[in-house]
């Protein structure tokens, strides 16, 4: 799969980010370092639990577009990925 | 808005869908795929056919490709509408779907059980955190404990170590002699001995505990280490991810919405997989937590049977049966033991989209007045996680499911009564 080792670019809260193609979001939020996805409401940090579009936990906003899946969208080039 | 038609339309492409889709595509039968994620192959052939490893996944996505099938990614229900018809969510709009035969295949989600810390960033499914290591989330050189129960933890912890993480522990909540029981029945099994066989060699070295089950996670920020106990021993282990799979749930909302006879949690079907409704079929997960081998033959005679091949159907018959012989062994083997009922503290979440706490819930008898008073299972995720929870914790079930099944977007429900009126007005003009 030779494709896999193009790399693609996108941001995570301003911070430009490079992941494998075939990456999904979720995974370019951990490679920036940043813990918390979204904040509960009662303003807890949470990340990941499912990771298979069940649990939202994992939901952010890509490219201004609010309540995202990030465990299931495909890392796109200039996508803008803003933790919540 | 967008329309589309087919003769034959499965919901779910893991591998009940994906055989359920490959076996009715024949002699122009029109077969439409739908699915939510961006490839098909469901939670174990995550990535689609560029991901495949195994033969039997390699041998599926082929037949998928060498037949006309008409593949909707990224793509939820988000409703029954008049009968023979969804309304589906795709990424470029809402679509309104019509079919003759309805082929159900929504697969199955992971169980999870609140404990003291288990909303910290780093606790996830096991399936959870392998799904995200195959979407590229790094782990190798990460510390992992995996905790929970049945043959999925080692398959995790396989997939891991593989990938370069360190797995610190696998604590397994059933005893040894049930593991002993479970191995001495295996043997009748030869494919699974292999597996189980491949599965122990790369885990040689590896901590693994039965009778051991996951206390508490610890962290401020996220994740920093679990404590286990096993009988009287208490043990703390520093951890970057908790993998967590107290066995699986089925996803039973989009049958409910139809109205699908649903006893036990599961779907109802007869020999053929059809439900209770005329033309509507299930197979996998849904119709009773099985595995790989069972969702594959009852994806394949669902196929055959909508579309009128009952001989080819009767012959998966005998596969089928040898499969629930297994998930029933399994079911027995992996049976959640008591103890985990009692992991909450008081203030512990149990609805992680609400933050309803353990005391708060428990003051209800029932799933309905703990929604009604406390918004428990309200949120985006509509009591998917703790639905399944209060199930295992108090013993509840769940009522109606009301659509949209599942979070949809507002332009989404708009486009439905634009159609309506629209549709209303034609009628008045040909009239």
């Amino acid at each position: 799969m030779p494709e896999r080792l193009y790399e693609i670019q996108l941001t995570v809260n301003g911070q430009a980010v490079r992941v494998p193609k075939g990456s999904i979001v979720a995974a370019a939020i951990a490679v920036a370092g940043v813990d918390t996805y979204r904040h509960s409401v009662s303003g807890e940090g949470r990340a990941p639990l499912c990771g298979m579009g069940i649990c939202f936990e994992c939901r952010v906003t890509i490219n201004d577009q609010a309540y995202c899946l990030s465990c299931q969208t495909l890392c796109e080039d200039g996508m803008r990925v803003v933790t919540t | 808005m967008k329309r589309l038609t087919f003769d034959v339309l499965v919901v779910g492409a893991g591998p009940a869908g994906l055989a359920a889709a490959v076996s009715a595509a024949h002699h122009g039968i029109s077969v439409g795929l739908i699915d939510d994620n961006p490839a098909p192959g469901g939670q174990i052939w995550r990535g689609g056919p560029d991901y495949a490893t195994s033969a039997q996944a390699k041998y599926w996505f082929e037949r998928a490709n060498a037949s006309p099938l008409t593949m909707l990614s990224r793509s939820r229900v988000i409703a029954p509408l008049e009968s023979g018809a969804l309304l589906v969510e795709t990424s470029s709009g809402a679509c309104k779907v019509r079919f003759e035969k309805l082929i159900l295949a929504p697969g199955a989600r992971e169980r999870f059980l609140p404990f003291p810390g288990w909303t910290l960033p780093g606790v996830m499914g096991a399936g959870g955190l392998q799904a995200l290591v195959k979407g590229g989330l790094p782990i190798a050189g990460k510390r992992v404990v995996i905790a929970g129960t049945g043959p999925l933890l080692l398959a995790v912890a396989a997939y891991l170590k593989s990938k370069g993480a360190q797995i610190r522990l696998i604590a397994e909540q059933t005893s040894w002699a049930q593991l002993g029981s479970f191995a001495a029945h295996l043997l009748r099994y030869p494919n699974y001995i292999r597996q189980a066989g491949n599965l122990g060699w790369s885990l040689l070295g590896v901590p693994f505990r039965a009778s051991c089950w996951i206390t508490r996670a610890h962290g401020t920020d996220r994740l920093e280490a679990v404590t286990v106990r096993q009988h009287n021993t208490i043990v703390t282990e520093e951890c970057d991810y908790v993998a967590c799979g107290f066995g699986l749930v089925p996803n039973i909302e989009l049958p409910a919405a139809l109205c699908c006879k649903i006893v036990d949690e599961i779907v109802r079907v007869d020999d053929w997989q059809q439900t209770d409704l005329e033309g509507v079929y299930c197979a996998g997960e849904a119709t009773g937590i099985g595995g790989l081998e069972l969702s594959l033959a009852e994806g394949q005679i669902a196929g055959l049977a909508a579309t009128g091949q009952m001989d080819a159907a009767h012959n998966i018959f005998p596969a089928r049966q040898r499969a629930r012989q297994f998930a029933a062994l399994l079911a027995d083997s992996f049976a959640l033991r008591p103890e985990l009922r009692t992991l909450a503290e008081a203030d512990t979440v149990v609805c992680r989209c609400e933050d309803v706490q353990y005391n708060v819930v428990k003051q209800h008898a029932n799933w309905r007045s703990a929604k009604l008073h406390t918004r428990c299972g309200m949120g985006p995720c509509q009591g998917r996680v703790c639905g399944a929870a209060t199930a295992f914790l108090f013993g509840w079930t769940q009522d109606s499911v009301r659509p949209p099944i599942t979070a949809a977007r507002i332009a989404s429900l708009i486009k439905v009564s634009e159609d309506s009126h629209h549709q209303s007005k034609e009628q008045q003009h040909e009239s």
